[in-house]
């Protein structure tokens, strides 16, 4: 059974209004347990409304949303709860920091859960290291932090709650290419230790080739493919029509099949890339 | 919830009214508004919704919007009509109870109250609907420019005004996005007593204030970076023009009044 589930679902802002806009079409979606999804698509695809969807922030115009096969919108389900499960971390989330030191505003979800200290203080321990903060920063203000570091205490915030699901709105929007790398690399990290089922949003092919083992393209409030990377990748082309880009590494690979060099067709990182052309360059003549 | 605040919305559609000079749709409500609380008599009233009903099908905004435009000011409705129906005295009394009293002067001014204030919103409302915020400041700043030979800073109350209008819409977003992420942690600020629930929003009141100040910083620097410096010599984008839809329109309201006026002389 799928861990999340999305039936037929539609969100439609502003009904009545000029301003009227569906954001999500009829959209249909399994996310299987343990699963590391990448979500991609053109700013205002619906990316984040179908993420709002699933944690019950939004309630859906039509359609349902199943976790554990339970529809969230029941009469009896309660919503809060299914948050603490379904964890989301927003945009730019450090505008959301509030407390007065770094350890209560990770405290705050966990705390709401109503746990006993003991408990809340292991989860903010373990998660604040989870995300490369060190224990003198607990202590300060999150207004003293910087970006990068109140990114990651924010996303503490959220992973501290250990939710069976966890949503993330472009965690690197805005960060420098090592603080993308460093917020990447821990997530890969969290998901490989816990064993949950991470969706990290992104419109950036290159930030998500690397780290998902699936893959969503959303485009115009709809689903064009749901797969592994290799098999989105493939499908390059349509992709570029969408205007979403395949990573760089990828698109070298294609050029150089288009060119007759018998290279593999579904090279996504660059590590994986340079092996490729090293045995190649080793094999000696080959096509070169 | 935050989505029903709908004053200084504006809502764009190709109207007569959309197209009209600002300034004298300003006049205009102004007067719409003198003529409101200078009659005493019900043909006010009338003239009152016949001008809002009028402006209304000229603007094309759907009546439905003006509805909703009255809703959240509900309860001072129902406090001013209770407050007219029982304190208000003289004429034939109804009903009396202790130091509660129905009179039929009571009545009268309750009705004519509630009707008064709701005609007030949904004329000032179709002026916030069919003006753009900008568009508005601009007028004012226009209409007040003789001021400035009092040395009064037009330009710079008008820019602030402006800056106001502008980032209500961006707060109120921002308001709502704090809001979700911290439900999305479990914040609960739908539930509880008074105490409890102001409480609860702490969470999203820091941060906002963090960040109007913010951008308050972000947006002072990118205005001296373009080398503002107040109004002097200053031109504009969109130059206010006024034509003879605006002169049919003012006479007509300049009408209405008139007769507001002389219905009340004649009649006190």
């Amino acid at each position: 059974m799928p861990v999340l589930e999305a039936i037929d679902l539609t969100y439609t802002y502003s009904i009545g209004t000029p301003f009227e806009k569906t954001a999500v079409d009829h959209i249909d979606l399994q996310i299987e347990q343990g699963e590391f999804v990448g979500i991609i698509g053109h700013t205002g695809s619906g990316k984040s409304t179908l993420m709002q969807m699933m944690n019950g922030l939004l309630q859906p115009t039509s359609g349902t949303v199943k976790l554990d096969g339970k529809d969230i919108w029941e009469k009896k389900a309660d919503r809060r709860a299914v948050r603490f499960q379904v964890g989301l971390v927003f945009q730019y989330p450090e505008y959301q920091l509030f407390e007065e030191t770094v350890y209560k505003d990770i405290a705050f979800g966990p705390k709401n859960m109503g746990l006993d200290e003991k408990e809340i203080d292991r989860r903010v321990r373990e998660t604040a290291e989870a995300v490369g903060l060190s224990e003198e920063l607990l202590q300060k203000s999150p207004y003293e932090l910087s970006g990068g570091q109140k990114r990651r205490a924010a996303i503490a915030g959220v992973m501290a709650m250990e939710p069976k699901v966890l949503i993330l709105d472009e965690p690197t929007a805005g960060l420098d290419p090592k603080g993308r790398t460093k917020i990447l690399t821990q997530l890969r990290e969290y998901h490989r230790r816990t064993g949950c089922t991470v969706m990290l949003v992104s419109h950036s092919m290159e930030d998500v080739a690397k780290y998902v083992s699936r893959l969503l393209v959303l485009s115009h409030a709809k689903v064009v493919c749901y797969d592994t990377p290799s098999n989105v990748f493939a499908r390059g082309d349509a992709l570029a029509e969408m205007g979403l880009a395949l990573p760089q590494i990828t698109r070298i690979f294609h050029g150089l099949r288009a060119r007759g060099i018998v290279v593999p067709d579904e090279v996504y990182t660059v590590k994986y890339g340079a092996e490729q052309l090293l045995s190649l360059l080793k094999g000696g003549e080959g096509t070169c | 919830m935050l989505k029903d605040i709908t004053l200084g919305q504006f809502f764009p559609m190709d109207s007569v009214v959309h197209r009209m000079d600002a300034r004298y749709k300003i006049v205009i409500t102004l007067i719409f508004l003198v003529m409101l609380f200078w009659g005493q008599h019900p043909t006010a009233l009338i003239a009152g919704f016949l001008f809002v009903a009028v402006a209304t099908v000229c603007s094309k905004i759907p009546p439905k919007m003006l509805i909703k435009s009255i809703r959240p000011i509900v309860p001072i409705l129902i406090i001013t009509g209770l407050l007219n129906l029982f304190f208000f005295g003289g004429g034939t009394v109804y009903w009396e109870w202790k130091f509660l009293k129905l009179t039929q002067q009571g009545i009268q001014a309750s009705v004519f109250m509630v009707v008064r204030i709701c005609l007030l919103i949904a004329g000032t409302s179709l002026l916030t609907y069919t003006t753009s915020p900008i568009v508005l400041t601009d007028a004012i700043e226009s209409l007040l420019s003789p001021l400035k030979k009092l040395k009064l800073p037009v330009h710079e109350l008008a820019m602030m005004m402006t800056i106001a209008l502008r980032f209500i819409p961006t707060l109120i977003e921002e308001t709502d996005k704090i809001m979700s992420a911290q439900k999305a942690r479990g914040a609960d600020l739908e539930s509880g007593g008074l105490m409890q629930r102001a409480k609860a929003l702490v969470p999203v009141l820091i941060p906002l204030i963090v960040s109007a100040f913010r951008r308050a910083e972000e947006l002072a620097l990118a205005m001296e970076c373009r080398c503002y410096h107040g109004g002097e010599g200053r031109t504009r984008l969109r130059v206010l023009k006024s034509g003879l839809r605006d002169y049919i329109a003012l006479a007509f309201t300049l009408l209405l009044l008139a007769a507001v006026i002389v219905i009340n002389a004649v009649v006190y």
